[in-house]
């Protein structure tokens, strides 16, 4: 019986699906079930009332997306302008990220006696954990007695008045800065290892028809590395657009409004205030963002690869 | 190729990483271990709860979580011996204690007893996941009239069955520099403008002296602040059936005067706009080039720590304006509550009276420089320096106020507090706060507020 079965079933069609058996149901316990329950509080009066039995929460609607998409309100105006915040926060660390990381991958992609040593300085910031990188800064942006300050103002004469680096306007800066510092080596890894795919024959045969090298750069390593780059650009502005460790950590939960980034405003509403169907409102509004930015990447890049 | 490797290995690390936190035991509350503890083995009527264990967070209250731990063991020790329960203490950061909390709260998995911060007790109430001292459990620790009338007060609102009672109080104070103020012939103050007046005289930002440091980037102390300076005004950030009422003048004049230390004053060093913790303003304190500094009694160990010794300072009530009320803080402290979910609450009751009964208070608000809400413990915290150990009950007896007993305070923190952050954070970089500027915060906070229910 269990032999005839056996012959019935077909291992080549079957074995696939049992290999990914565990991935998914890891999936959905990890990431699709989460994702279910934060749609679904967003839909409830999730308050400290009831988070002891969410399920007493009384349904509320769209009354928590009215009150964070009320732009005439301060919650909805605070939403937006932290939108605002994110989005040049995201556009502007990636793409300076992803400029220096591949400026370095060129440079560091010919053979030269500091190679190693400088790739591995280069991947520093990345390798380090993220709190201790962040809190270094913290201490070196303080007004006083930070090691910024010290510089552009006690040496170099920039600022006659020690400017603040926490808080005010300057907060964005900072925040920018540190972010790109924690970011950038990643890009550097994923271009480096794409241009090593790059067969030297191409750069050789180039050359021997008179290419320059800026031309080498902009049809060889360019043209052969866009697969990567677009993937590579896409998870940056995913991770960088829900940022918190940087801005939790040098500002505390109370940030500048000009570092005032979405997720920390979702972590105040939620953990904060404990309205969490306030909080996961946001949260939702930010999923449908990102898997419509990930939706028009995806139709661009189909277009451009047919 | 690679990137989608790495990507993958990266998606498998996450993976991991929330395993492994979801694996991490947080409680031990269950654990039924027999008992371990030496000796003669006492009789069970002695001991109905031998055996059990149960968890207990603590507040950081000491100068470091291993102050707090060396402090602490060697009275659950003693508890032990007493009673054969083990407790397993565990001691939390307090910028870790909200959240800690709440995901007790959330999973029902947790501690069996846990710290809370006084100013957040209705908040917690209104959670439902601690245990109501009722009647039955009031008695088994000892009854509700063992504690300090005033203190007893911070427990929860009149009419309901409280969810933690009082286990250290501390209040405001100011703290003067008492050879600063010798050297410029100054006496402590007794109204706000003699403060500021004093403040003026001794601020020299040329020599790195100012009259008065805060920690102006931090909310819950700006949410303080404003509480006792609203209440000098004769005024409350709420209405009696507890809706906030943030805009009016007692309230605008409150947040202006605390402001106004560094924007027009500017007897307050700008760089406080960024001091997000009370640490630095006490280190900034304890460098003796600061006059004065508006501080909770913990600060007597935090300013030892940091080398400053008590007969250096004086603590004084925080003076309110000409004509004010004298209230010079609120009721603040730490109080204990028990999880609704323990598996041991009779065990859990024990321990409670254990940390309240007189003998442990006296040992734990020494310890810690606390004043005890307990009646009839001296406040030996303090017996080396006589003014310290007669200024803190005064304050507390005859200048301090409960905290606004309703359940949105925590909210109140977050936006009042934060909003008072942003206009020292404006106030710091020279742009003007007027009275419109304050008046717009505290609109826009009880709209939040209000909305976010």
């Amino acid at each position: 019986m269990s032999r005839r079965l056996a012959g019935r079933v077909n291992w080549n069609k079957v074995t696939p699906y049992l290999l990914i058996l565990p991935a998914i149901l890891f999936e959905l316990l990890i990431h699709v079930t989460p994702m279910i329950v934060g749609v679904w509080m967003s839909f409830v009066n999730l308050t400290r009332f009831f988070i002891t039995n969410w399920l007493a929460a009384p349904v509320a609607g769209f009354a928590n997306y009215s009150i964070v998409l009320n732009f005439d309100k301060p919650l909805g105006r605070q939403l937006a302008q932290s939108f605002g915040v994110t989005l040049a926060f995201a556009v502007l660390t990636v793409g300076l990220s992803f400029i220096l990381g591949t400026l370095a991958a060129i440079v560091l992609q010919r053979q030269f006696r500091a190679r190693g040593p400088l790739r591995t300085l280069f991947l520093i910031p990345y390798a380090l954990p993220a709190y201790a990188g962040i809190i270094t800064w913290k201490f070196m942006l303080q007004r006083d007695n930070g090691l910024i300050n010290q510089l552009l103002v006690n040496d170099l004469h920039l600022f006659d008045q020690a400017p603040f680096w926490l808080i005010g306007d300057n907060a964005f800066v900072s925040l920018v800065v540190v972010s790109i510092w924690h970011q950038w080596p990643f890009a550097f890894l994923m271009t480096m290892a794409g241009m090593q795919s790059i067969p030297d024959e191409l750069y050789e045969a180039a050359a021997i028809d008179g290419a320059s090298v800026w031309r080498q750069i902009r049809h060889i390593t360019f043209g052969m590395m866009r697969p990567v780059n677009t993937v590579l650009v896409l998870l940056l502005f995913l991770w960088t657009f829900r940022e918190f460790n940087t801005p939790f950590v040098l500002f505390g939960s109370a940030p500048a409004k000009s570092a005032n980034l979405l997720v920390v405003t979702i972590y105040n509403s939620s953990f904060i205030q404990w309205n969490f169907g306030l909080g996961a409102a946001m949260s939702v509004l930010l999923m449908v963002f990102l898997i419509l930015v990930s939706a028009l990447w995806a139709l661009w890049n189909r277009r451009v690869h047919n | 190729m690679k990137v989608r490797f790495l990507a993958a290995s990266a998606a498998a690390a996450l993976m991991l990483s929330a395993l492994t936190a979801c694996s991490t035991p947080t409680s031990e509350s269950t654990d039924t271990s027999g008992p371990t503890g030496t000796g003669s083995a006492p009789s069970a009527a002695d001991q109905p709860y031998a055996g059990t264990t149960l968890t207990y967070w603590a507040t950081n209250q000491g100068s470091s979580l291993d102050d707090d731990k060396a402090i602490l063991q060697p009275e659950l020790d003693k508890f032990k011996q007493q009673t054969g329960i083990t407790v397993n203490l565990e001691v939390i950061p307090w910028s870790d204690m909200t959240n800690n909390t709440l995901q007790a709260a959330i999973s029902g998995q947790g501690p069996d007893v846990v710290n809370i911060g006084n100013t957040n007790a209705t908040t917690l109430q209104a959670t439902n996941a601690f245990m109501p001292f009722d009647s039955a459990a009031l008695t088994a620790i000892g009854g509700k009239d063992k504690f300090v009338a005033s203190a007893w007060k911070t427990a929860g609102p009149a009419g309901k069955d409280p969810t933690s009672v009082p286990l250290y109080s501390q209040v405001y104070g100011l703290f003067y520099n008492k050879a600063m103020f010798a050297a410029a012939g100054l006496q402590p103050p007794t109204t706000w403008e003699d403060l500021v007046a004093d403040a003026k005289t001794l601020t020299d930002p040329a020599k790195g002296t100012w009259g008065i440091v805060a920690p102006a980037g931090t909310v819950n102390v700006s949410m303080h602040i404003e509480y006792i300076f609203a209440a000098q005004n004769g005024g409350s950030p709420f209405l009696d059936d507890g809706t906030p009422d943030f805009v009016t003048q007692a309230n605008i004049d409150a947040v202006k005067r605390y402001i106004d230390l560094m924007a027009t004053d500017k007897v307050l060093n700008p760089s406080a706009a960024q001091y997000s913790d009370g640490v630095q303003a006490t280190n900034e304190f304890a460098t003796g080039k600061v006059g004065m500094y508006m501080a909770q009694t913990g600060n007597v160990n935090a300013l030892a720590q940091q080398g400053m010794k008590p007969d250096q300072y004086g603590v004084v009530p925080v003076p309110a304006p000409a004509g004010g009320k004298s209230v010079g803080s609120f009721i603040a402290g730490t109080n204990i509550s028990v999880f609704s979910f323990t598996q041991h609450k009779e065990a859990a009751l024990e321990f409670v009276k254990f940390m309240t009964s007189a003998a442990e208070q006296e040992i734990l608000n020494k310890a810690f420089r606390m004043i005890s809400p307990v009646q009839g413990v001296p406040a030996s915290a303090f017996a080396e320096w006589p003014e310290l150990m007669q200024v803190w009950p005064t304050i507390l007896q005859n200048n301090a106020i409960p905290m606004a007993l309703v359940s949105t305070v925590s909210a109140y923190q977050t936006n009042v507090g934060g909003g008072i952050v942003a206009l020292f954070a404006q106030a710091a970089s020279g742009s003007p706060v007027t009275e419109d500027t304050i008046k717009t915060m505290l609109d826009e906070a009880q709209q939040k507020m209000l909305a976010a229910g």
